[in-house]
């Protein structure tokens, strides 16, 4: 299998670099796929959208029905995850918890009593680590600010590198950072799976529900100029507008298909211990 | 020898991209462990995004943001005409930007998969659990 492989692997790869002959070289400004599409839009997207980030119009303007169905695609991971993972019936397990005052480590054998509301005690888990005030307490502090950048991330989009992917990202990132530093449990505290699961849904459907309003203004799907009676601007700026509003869709969906991929993936479709 | 030197650094990004792609390539195939096959999986994304964007790359260009387009000068018109050499091709980078994110979906969804293989079989290794499929 191994000696079959590396043929396969070195044919394969003796064929591409061949190939590559045909290729134009590094940084080529003529090369095929800058001279037949790029131009238009790095002259126009300016006085088409106003959006000086070339990118953020070609994603969400020009390129914009392929965007809508990568959140799709995005969102389908999400809830194939789900559907694979998720158990919904709690079998009793072992559990260990700990007394806050003392420190001191119980263990709790399945179909055992369980101080589940107790105040004294917290649960911690199986595999079970060091409590670390350092990197909870750093990690308490850097969460606000790391959300902060991610929103200035989806909101200023059009003027510098960024978007809805990138700021989603980060912003699973965040709440990720909560669950691996402190345990699952507060991160689902804090943004409940149902939350997660209705947010992934919003974020599509704000994307979607974008388009369908310009079709019901009497355009095409997408065609965000058509807002432009309804946002009281004129219909370039109008696109500007409807690049934002999409990319904070994105930026929804994206965010908590992240969370949502990793609670389940993490804790195996309990909810109970993660990482 | 001396040829081949000057060969491969005049596109050594498809170089790269190409050996990148073969180990992804090499692990789907050849490893045992599905969980390999899922690292492969992604280092071959990973070449196929390095090939995207540096298709798109321009000696002496920067990023695709129109310089001086902001405060007022986006109200009007711009007054400059815009140099297409000054700035690198954008599509390569909209088609990766979101590629990226898909690529960390499938990865989750690959993850999944392999979590039920685990459940069902107790192991993660491809010979045994197609042992475990015939005993049947």
């Amino acid at each position: 299998m191994r000696i079959m492989a590396f043929i396969i692997v070195v044919l394969s790869g003796g064929l591409l670099l061949y190939a590559t002959q045909d290729f134009p070289s590094w940084a080529d400004p003529v090369s095929p796929a800058s001279v037949h599409v790029s131009p238009h839009y790095l002259q126009k997207s300016m006085e088409e959208t106003s959006v000086p980030n070339v990118v953020t119009a070609v994603l969400a303007d020009y390129r914009g029905f392929d965007t809508m169905f990568e959140t799709t695609v995005i969102f389908c991971a999400g809830v194939a995850c789900f559907i694979l993972l998720r158990i919904l019936r709690q079998t009793p397990e072992d559990r260990y918890y700990r007394h806050i005052s003392t420190g001191v480590t119980i263990h709790i054998k399945d179909g055992g009593k369980i101080p589940d509301k107790s105040k004294e005690f917290e649960r911690i888990d199986t595999m079970w680590t060091p409590f670390d005030l350092v990197i909870k307490t750093v990690c308490r502090f850097l969460i606000p600010f790391i959300q902060l950048f991610a929103l200035y991330v989806i909101a200023h989009g059009h003027h510098s590198p960024g978007g809805g992917f990138q700021g989603g990202v980060i912003l699973g990132a965040s709440i990720i950072l909560l669950a691996i530093s402190h345990n699952l449990r507060t991160a689902t505290r804090r943004m409940r799976e149902k939350l997660v699961g209705l947010l992934c849904v919003t974020g599509v459907f704000i994307y979607a529900g974008t388009g369908a309003l310009c079709l019901l203004m009497g355009s095409h799907f997408l065609d965000y100029g058509a807002l432009a009676p309804l946002l009281h601007v004129d219909p370039v700026e109008a696109r500007s507008l409807g690049i934002l509003i999409v990319e904070i869709g994105v930026g929804i969906a994206v965010m908590a298909t992240m969370i949502w991929i990793y609670n389940n993936v993490s804790s195996a479709g309990k909810y109970d211990e993660g990482l | 020898m001396s040829d081949l030197i000057p060969f491969i650094v005049a596109k050594y990004n498809y170089w790269i991209y190409i050996t990148l792609m073969m180990i992804g390539l090499y692990a789907m195939i050849a490893k045992n462990n599905l969980v390999k096959k899922i690292v492969g999986m992604n280092i071959f994304q990973t070449a196929i995004i390095l090939f995207y964007v540096s298709i798109g790359a321009k000696k002496g260009a920067t990023i695709p943001i129109i310089e001086h387009a902001h405060g007022d000068a986006a109200r009007g018109s711009v007054s400059h005409a815009i140099e297409i050499a000054h700035y690198i091709n954008p599509l390569p980078h909209v088609l990766m930007l979101t590629a990226i994110v898909v690529s960390v979906a499938t990865l989750g969804v690959a993850l999944a998969l392999a979590i039920r293989v685990y459940n069902r079989h107790k192991t993660l290794e491809e010979d045994e659990i197609i042992d475990q499929i015939k005993g049947i």
